[in-house]
C-alpha cells in the first residue's frame, strides 16, 4: 500500500513522515530547491548529490559527462548506507522515470521503502534560481523539460514501487514543510519484556490455555465462560509466533483469547503463513481450502458474523515480524535471517511466513527448507515456528518452538530474556501429520556438525571480550591458525577453551638466577594484590578435559557423541580414541564419588590440567632434541676433559680450558638430570599423572572468578577420591606485604626446584583480578634454576651466558598472555551462556592464532 | 665439538710439523662458532695425538638469529662433529689441507699411519653410512652407536656414533675428507653454514671424490641442503604443542610409496589423466581443485582450454606459495585470469566456494581424520554443492602390492585412513544420498583381479532440480 499526500492548499505546518531506514528520493526540475531542501531536513551524511559525486569522480560538479560514473558511485555508496540501515536521500532532479527505477532497485535490493518527496515548483522560480548561480548556463529549455518530465512522473511514482509519496507544490509548501522519521510497524524496539514467546498453536485452546496459567498468566472469561483475555501479574508479554489458526479443534477460541490480549496489550502476535491465507479467505478470495483451513472454515461459520469480521481484520493486520528488546529479539513466524530484521519489503514479509524453500520437496511431499539458521550469525536471538519439531533446538540462537501441539505433540513457550522452556502436551493427535513428528528429528533443526563458516575465523578480525576490551587478530595469525586447527585440532564442538600462554616473572638480577620468586611477589604486590597461592608447576604437557557425567550429555549439550575430549593446547587429541576413554572413565569415576556432579548441579565438566609424564605426549621431541643433545654432550664432553687432562699432566698450560670444559661437563649432567625427572615409563594408564588445576567451567557457569582456593579445594576431592591418578599440587598461600611468608615462600620455592621441580606459579589469590590499568596477569610463573637449563640450554648458568640472557623483553609475552587469557575466559563465558558454537569457537581459534605470534618460545 | 687425530708413525711428534701447531703448546683460533683450541694430550716418539676442541658460544649461536623454532638454546651444536667442526678443521689446519709443509716435505707427501677419533659423530645413516662414506678412501672404520638416555634403555639409541677411524692415508687428504664428509653425515642439518662454506667444502674434495662410488649421494647431500625453513608460525605452534617444529607443517610431505608396480604409467599421472577425464565428461568449464597441494593437477587441467576458471585451494598457505611459484602465477597475467589459488579449510563452510561446476577432491578425503569427514561433507557437498565432485583415494586392499610398505602401513605419513572398496563404495553411496547426487565408482590404474585398482574415483553428478 502507498501513502500518498498531496496538499492543494497550503497548510502552515505540513508534516512528512519518511519510514526509518528509507531510500529518500527527491524529485525536482533543476533550480526547484532540491539541495536546499536537503540541507535543512537532513544531516549532511545523509545527503548524496548528483552533482557532489560528479565532482568526487571529474573534479567538475557540471561535468554532465561524469554523470554515469557520479551515479555509479553514488549508487554504491547509498547501497553501503541502506545495508547499514541509515536513511539515505537522493538529490538529483529523478525526473525521468529511467533514473528512478535503478533506485527503486537499489531499495529493494536492501529491502527498505522507496520514498519520493516531488518538489513541484514553478518554471520561473527555477529559471531564477539557475541564473543566480554560477556554472548553470543551461537555460530555460531545460527546466522546461525538466517540469514536463516531472509532470508526466507524477503519474506513474506510485506503479513504479514508492512506498510513500510527498508532493509539495510551489515554494510556500516546499518551505514549510517538516520531515519525520516515523519507526516501522517492526520496530518495537522500546518494549523490553519480558516476555513469554509462543509456538504454533494451531487452534489448540485447551492448551494454549494451560500454558498460559503455566506461565503464569490469569485469564480472563467472559459470562459464557470463554476465554477473552490473559495477563500476567508482573507484567510479561506474550508473544505468538503466529499459525493461531487451522487444523486445530477451537480456532476461534484460540482468536478471541489472543485478540483479546493483544487489544489489552498483553501479547504480541506476528502474522503466520495460516493466517495470511485465513484472512484472504475470509474476504473472499479464491485459496485452496487445504492444511486444516476446512475446520477453521467450519468453525467460524458457528460464529457470529461481527467476530468473524474481527478475526478477518485481526489476521489481516498481523505484521509480519516483530523487532523486540532493544533489537535483541526478532521474533516471526518462519524465522529471519539477520539481513532482513526490522526491515520492510515484500520478500521480508515471505521469508518471515513462509521461510526460505529450496525448491526441492521431500519423501512427504513438504516442501524442503533451506537451513538458513545454520548460516545465522546475528546477535539478536530469532524465535519463530513453522516447522514442527518434536523439540525445540537451539541453533546458532534462533529457536524454532513449534513442536506440533495440534500433531500430538506439545506446546511450547521460551521465557526471554531466562531461556527457559516451558510447554504442555497435546492432549491428543489432532490432526494428522504428513510426516511423523517423532522420531527423526527434521533436518532443518539437527544440530549440525560442520554449521562453522571459513568467514567464522578467517581474516582479521576483532574480537569483544567482557575483561579485556577489543582483541585483534591479524589474517595471517589467522591463516596459521587455521591450518593447525583444520588438520589437526579435534573436532569444535569438543574445543570449548585452548588455554593461554603464561608469562615468566620478570627477570632476576639475583647472582646465578634468571628468576626468582621476589620479582613474582613484587609485581602482585605493585599491582595492588596482597593476596596470592603460589602453586607447584608440574613439568608434563598441558592438557584439557572436556568430562561428561554419561553418553547422552555430550549429544544434548555439545551436539556430538561421545565420552569427552582430551586434548593439547592447540586443540589436537593427546591420545587414541580407547585411551582417551579409559582416562575420562577414572576422572568420571573420580567427579561420580566425589560428589561434583551434584554439587555443581552440571553433567559435564571442563578441566584445565597438567598431564605427565612429559614423555607420554612429548617422547619424540625429548628423543630427537633434548635427549639427544645429552648423548651428544655425554660422549664428547668426557672425551675433551681426559685429552686435557693428559695435556696438563703433560705439564702445558691450557688456561681455564680445563676448568670450564668440567663446568661444561657438569653442566651437561645437571641438564641431562632435569629432564630425566619428568620422564618415566607408562603403560596404558598405569603411570600416568593427572594435575589438575583449575575448573574452567560446568553447565550454566565459568569459574574464573571463584577463588583459587575453591579449585584446590574441589580438585583435592577429586585427588582423594583417585590419588592413584591425580597428583598432588603443592600450594601456598601468601600475603605479599608479609616479608616473613614471602621468605618462606622463597625457601619453599628454592627447596621445590633444587629437588627437581620445575618451578611454581603465582597466581592472584581471588583468581581473575582487575587494576586500575586492567587485567592483572592471571598468573606468573617462576621457574627452577635446574629446570631452565631444559629451555636456555645446558650452560646457561655460566656467569657471562647468564648476563647476555638477562636481557630478554617481557613486554610483549605479558600482553600476549593477558590477551589470550581473556579470548579464553570469553569462549567459556558464552560457552556457559549457551551460545552458539562459532561464538565460542571464533574465541578459541583466536588464542590459537595469537599463540602463532612470534614471541620468544622461550619464555 | 671436539675430535683427535693420531699417528704411530716414528717420530710420532712430526705430527706438529704437518698440522704447524707446536706439539707442546696449547694453541687457539677464533672461528665463527666460537674458539678453536689445538693441544697435544700425548707427544712421544711412538705416539702422537692432536686434539681439537671447539668451545662453541651457545648464546652467539641464537642470539640475532630469529628463524624461530627451539632448535636453539638447546642444540646438539657444541657438542657434535658436524659443518662447523668441518669449518673450524680448515680454519686450525688450513695449510696442512694442501699438503704443504716447509720441515718435513716428504712427510707430508707420504701415507703414514692415522686415527682419528670423533666421540660424538651425527651420522643420518648410522654406523653403515660412516662405513659407505670413509671404507672405499682406506679407512677402517670402528663406530659405536650412542644410546639416547643410559637411563632409558628403551629409547634405543641416538644418531650420534663413537666412531674411530684407523688407516694410512696422507695427512691432508684424512683432513680434507673430514672436511667434506663430516657435514654430509649430518645430513640436512645444515645449520648455518654459509653459502661460500658449500663451495669450498665441495672443491675440498676435487681430487677423491670423483672416484669415490657414494659420489652421487655426497654431492646431493650438499645440494639438499637449500631445503626450506619450517614456517616460523607453525613452529611456534609446535612448540606450545610439545612436538617437533615440522610435525605440524608436513602438508607438502612425500609419500611412502609413489608407483605401483607393473603399472604402464606412474600411478600420480595415471589420477591426473582420470581425473581429468572426468571432468571433460561433465562438460564443467569453472573447477575447483580442493587440496591442491603445490599444485599438480592445476598443472594438468590449464592444458584442458574448455575450463575457463580454475580455483586451487588448499588449507597450507606454504603449499599454496609452492603451487604459485610452480605454476608460475606471478609473471603470467593470462594465466592469472584463468587460475586462482585460496586458502580456505574443507572443513569449514566457505561461501567462496559455492556455484561451481565441478569440484576434485584428489587424494584429500584420507588426510583429513575420519571423524571429521561429516564436516568436509557438509562443506563441499552439503554447501559448495557444485555440479559435478571428484573423489579420489587410495585403495587399501591394493597396499599389499606394495614391496616397500610394511604390512598396516599407510601409504604417506599423514593418510589418517585408507579404505578398501567397500569402506569407499559405502560412504560415497550414503553421501550421494544424503546430498541428491547420483555416484558412480572408476578404478584408476590396472586392476588387480585379487585386489582391485591401487586408487579408486568416484564421480558424483548432482541430480536435476536437487540446488
Amino acid at each position: 500500500m502507498t501513502e500518498r499526500t498531496a496538499r492543494g492548499s497550503a497548510p502552515s505546518r505540513s508534516v512528512l513522515g519518511i519510514p526509518d531506514m528509507a531510500l529518500v528520493v527527491l524529485i525536482g526540475a533543476s533550480g526547484s530547491g532540491k539541495s536546499t531542501f536537503a540541507r535543512r531536513h537532513f544531516a549532511p551524511t545523509q545527503v548524496l548529490s548528483s552533482d557532489f559525486f560528479r565532482g568526487l569522480v571529474s573534479d567538475d560538479e557540471n561535468d554532465q559527462s561524469a554523470s554515469a560514473a557520479a551515479f555509479d558511485a553514488l549508487r554504491y555508496v547509498a547501497g553501503k548506507r541502506l545495508a547499514a540501515g541509515k536513511v539515505t536521500v537522493i538529490d538529483a532532479t529523478n525526473v525521468r522515470r529511467g533514473d528512478r527505477a535503478s533506485l527503486v532497485k537499489l531499495a529493494k535490493e536492501h529491502d527498505v521503502l522507496p520514498t519520493a518527496i516531488v518538489l513541484d515548483v514553478p518554471e520561473s522560480v527555477c529559471v531564477r534560481r539557475n541564473e543566480t548561480r554560477p556554472n548553470r548556463d543551461f537555460g530555460a529549455h531545460v527546466v522546461r523539460r525538466h517540469r514536463g518530465e516531472l509532470r508526466r512522473s507524477l503519474k506513474t511514482l506510485q506503479r513504479e514501487g514508492f512506498r510513500r509519496i510527498h508532493v509539495l507544490r510551489g515554494e510556500q509548501e516546499v518551505d514549510d514543510a517538516e520531515i519525520v522519521v516515523e519507526p516501522l510497524h517492526n520496530d518495537r524496539r522500546e518494549l523490553t519484556g519480558p516476555f513469554d514467546v509462543i509456538g504454533d498453536v494451531h487452534g489448540c485452546r485447551t492448551e494454549l490455555e494451560e500454558l498460559l496459567v503455566k506461565l503464569g498468566y490469569e485469564l480472563a472469561r467472559d459470562d459464557a465462560g470463554r476465554a477473552i483475555g490473559a495477563s500476567h501479574p508482573e507484567g510479561r508479554t506474550a508473544v505468538f509466533v503466529g499459525d493461531l489458526v487451522d487444523r486445530g479443534p477451537d480456532t476461534p477460541g484460540v482468536l478471541r483469547l489472543v485478540m483479546g490480549m493483544v487489544a489489552a496489550g498483553t501479547a504480541l502476535c506476528v502474522c503466520g503463513n495460516h493466517e495470511q491465507k485465513l484472512a484472504r479467505a475470509l474476504s473472499g478470495h479464491k485459496v485452496r481450502v487445504s492444511h486444516g483451513l476446512a475446520e477453521s472454515l467450519v468453525q467460524l461459520a458457528e460464529e457470529d458474523d461481527e467476530f468473524t469480521k474481527r478475526a478477518a481484520t485481526f489476521c489481516d493486520e498481523l505484521i509480519a515480524h516483530y523487532v523486540l528488546d532493544g533489537g535483541k529479539l526478532v521474533v516471526s513466524h518462519a524465522g529471519l535471517p539477520e539481513r532482513y530484521h526490522g526491515r520492510a519489503s515484500g520478500r521480508v514479509r515471505s521469508f518471515a511466513l513462509y521461510g526460505d524453500t529450496t525448491g526441492e520437496t521431500d519423501e512427504y511431499g513438504l516442501p524442503v527448507r533451506y537451513p538458513w539458521a545454520n548460516d545465522y550469525r546475528g546477535r539478536a536471538m530469532v524465535l519463530y515456528g513453522h516447522t514442527p519439531v518434536p523439540e525445540a533446538q537451539w541453533v546458532n540462537n534462533t529457536l524454532c518452538l513449534d513442536t506440533g501441539c495440534t500433531f500430538g505433540g506439545k506446546l511450547t513457550a521460551l521465557r526471554y530474556p531466562e531461556r527457559a522452556l516451558v510447554d504442555v502436551a497435546a492432549h491428543r493427535v489432532y490432526y494428522e501429520p504428513v510426516k511423523p513428528l517423532q522420531p527423526q528429528p527434521d533436518r532443518d533443526t539437527r544440530r549440525d556438525p560442520a554449521t562453522l563458516a571459513l568467514t567464522d575465523v578467517t581474516g582479521k578480525r576483532v574480537l569483544q571480550t567482557a575483561s579485556h576490551g577489543r582483541i585483534g587478530v591479524s589474517a595471517e595469525q589467522s591463516a596459521t591458525a587455521l591450518e593447525v586447527m583444520s588438520r589437526f585440532a579435534l573436532d569444535p564442538r569438543w574445543l570449548a577453551y585452548l588455554p593461554p600462554t603464561m608469562a615468566p616473572s620478570a627477570t632476576s638480577g639475583r647472582e646465578g638466577y634468571l628468576e626468582h620468586p621476589d620479582e613474582a611477589f613484587a609485581e602482585f604486590r605493585t599491582a595492588g594484590v596482597a593476596r596470592v597461592v603460589c602453586q607447584e608447576k608440574h613439568m608434563g604437557s598441558r592438557a584439557v578435559l572436556l568430562v561428561c557425567r554419561d553418553a547422552s550429555v555430550a549429544p544434548a549439550r555439545f551436539g556430538i557423541e561421545g565420552p569427552g575430549a582430551v586434548y593439547t593446547r592447540t586443540g589436537r587429541g593427546f591420545f587414541d580414541d580407547d585411551r582417551t576413554a579409559s582416562l575420562l572413565d577414572r576422572v568420571r569415576a573420580a567427579t561420580e564419588k566425589s560428589g561434583l556432579w551434584d554439587e555443581l548441579d552440571t553433567g559435564w565438566l571442563l578441566l584445565d590440567a597438567e598431564l605427565m609424564p612429559w614423555n607420554l605426549k612429548a617422547g619424540a621431541l625429548i628423543a630427537n632434541q633434548y635427549a639427544a643433545v645429552g648423548a651428544a654432550g655425554g660422549a664428547m664432553l668426557p672425551a675433551a676433559v681426559s685429552a686435557l687432562d693428559d695435556v696438563v699432566a703433560r705439564g702445558i698450560d691450557v688456561g681455564d680450558l680445563l676448568a670450564r670444559t668440567r663446568s661444561r661437563a657438569d653442566a651437561l649432567e645437571r641438564y641431562r638430570d632435569a629432564y630425566r625427572r619428568y620422564c618415566w615409563q607408562t603403560e596404558a594408564l598405569s603411570g600416568v599423572r593427572l594435575a589438575p588445576f583449575q575448573v574452567l567451567a560446568a553447565e550454566g557457569a565459568a569459574f574464573h572468578e571463584r577463588p583459587h582456593s575453591w579449585h584446590l579445594d574441589l580438585l583435592g576431592r577429586l585427588r582423594e577420591a583417585d590419588p592413584d591418578l591425580f597428583a598432588a599440587t603443592a600450594t601456598r598461600d601468601v600475603d605479599t606485604t608479609d616479608p616473613d611468608q614471602v621468605a618462606e615462600a622463597v625457601g619453599w620455592w628454592e627447596r621445590l626446584t633444587e629437588s627437581g621441580g620445575e618451578g611454581m606459579v603465582v597466581k592472584p589469590a581471588a583468581n581473575l583480578t582487575r587494576a586500575k590499568r586492567g587485567l592483572v596477569q592471571p598468573g606468573v610463573k617462576v621457574r627452577g634454576r635446574e629446570y631452565l637449563r631444559i629451555i636456555y640450554g645446558p650452560d646457561y648458568t655460566m656467569p657471562e651466558n647468564l648476563e647476555r640472557l638477562r636481557s630478554r623483553g617481557l613486554g610483549r609475552k605479558r600482553a600476549l598472555a593477558l590477551r589470550e587469557y581473556a579470548l579464553g575466559l570469553e569462549a567459556l563465558e558464552r560457552l556457559a551462556r549457551g551460545e552458539p558454537l562459532w561464538r565460542v569457537h571464533e574465541c578459541v581459534f583466536a588464542v590459537l592464532a595469537l599463540e602463532s605470534d612470534p614471541v620468544d618460545p622461550r619464555l | 665439538m671436539f675430535l683427535t687425530i693420531s699417528t704411530t708413525h716414528r717420530p710420532a711428534t712430526d705430527l706438529g710439523f704437518l698440522l704447524h701447531k707446536h706439539p707442546d703448546r696449547a694453541q687457539s683460533v677464533p672461528v665463527s662458532a666460537g674458539t678453536a683450541h689445538v693441544f697435544y694430550p700425548t707427544a712421544t716418539e711412538t705416539e702422537c695425538t692432536a686434539a681439537l676442541l671447539v668451545e662453541v658460544d651457545p648464546v652467539k649461536l641464537v642470539r640475532g638469529r630469529q628463524e624461530g623454532g627451539l632448535a636453539q638454546y638447546v642444540n646438539d651444536r657444541p657438542y657434535t662433529a658436524g659443518s662447523q667442526l668441518a669449518v673450524a678443521l680448515r680454519a686450525a689446519f688450513t695449510t696442512a689441507m694442501t699438503g704443504r709443509c716447509a720441515e718435513r716435505p716428504e712427510l707430508a707427501a707420504m701415507p703414514i699411519p692415522l686415527s682419528v677419533r670423533v666421540p660424538s659423530l651425527p651420522s643420518s645413516g648410522g654406523a653403515d653410512l660412516v662405513e659407505r662414506l670413509f671404507r672405499p678412501l682406506g679407512w677402517q672404520v670402528d663406530a659405536e652407536p650412542i644410546a639416547l638416555d643410559p637411563h632409558f634403555h628403551d629409547w634405543g639409541e641416538s644418531r650420534y656414533l663413537d666412531v674411530e677411524l684407523r688407516g694410512t692415508l696422507r695427512l691432508a687428504d684424512a683432513l680434507t675428507q673430514l672436511y667434506v664428509l663430516l657435514p654430509v653425515l649430518d645430513g640436512g642439518k645444515h645449520y648455518w653454514v654459509s653459502e661460500d662454506e658449500v663451495d669450498k667444502l665441495l672443491r675440498a674434495g676435487d681430487a677423491w671424490l670423483a672416484g669415490h662410488p657414494e659420489r652421487k649421494l655426497i654431492t646431493r647431500r650438499y645440494l639438499a641442503r637449500s631445503r626450506p625453513l619450517v614456517g616460523a608460525a607453525l613452529s611456534r605452534l609446535a612448540e606450545s604443542d610439545n612436538v617437533e617444529p615440522d610435525a605440524l607443517d608436513d602438508a607438502l610431505a612425500e609419500p611412502v610409496v609413489t608407483e605401483a608396480p607393473d603399472q604402464p604409467e606412474p600411478l600420480a599421472a595415471q589420477r591426473k589423466g582420470s581425473v581429468l577425464a572426468a571432468l571433460r565428461a561433465s562438460g564443467a568449464r569453472r573447477v575447483l581443485d580442493l587440496g591442491c597441494g603445490s599444485g599438480a593437477l592445476l598443472r594438468v587441467l590449464l592444458t584442458e582450454p574448455s575450463f575457463t576458471e580454475i580455483v586451487g585451494v588448499d588449507v597450507s598457505a606454504r603449499a599454496l606459495e609452492v603451487a604459485a611459484r610452480n605454476l608460475r602465477l606471478d609473471k603470467d597475467d593470462r594465466l592469472r585470469s584463468r587460475v586462482s589459488l585460496r586458502q580456505s579449510a574443507l572443513t569449514y563452510v566457505d561461501p567462496a566456494l559455492a556455484g561451481y561446476d565441478a569440484a576434485v577432491l584428489m587424494e584429500v578425503i584420507e588426510h583429513i581424520d575420519e571423524s571429521r569427514l561429516d564436516a568436509l561433507e557438509h562443506a563441499v557437498f552439503g554447501a559448495a554443492k557444485p555440479g559435478t565432485i571428484i573423489v579420489t583415494t587410495p585403495n587399501a586392499e591394493y597396499n599389499v602390492r606394495f614391496e616397500s610398505l610394511p604390512a598396516g602401513r599407510f601409504r604417506h605419513p599423514d593418510h589418517r585412513f585408507e579404505w578398501d572398496r567397500a569402506r569407499f563404495g559405502e560412504w560415497t553411496r550414503r553421501i550421494a544420498e544424503a546430498h541428491g547426487y547420483d555416484v558412480r565408482l572408476l578404478p584408476v590404474g590396472d586392476v588387480d583381479p585379487e585386489v582391485g585398482p591401487p586408487t579408486q574415483l568416484a564421480v558424483f553428478t548432482r541430480k536435476e532440480g536437487a540446488a
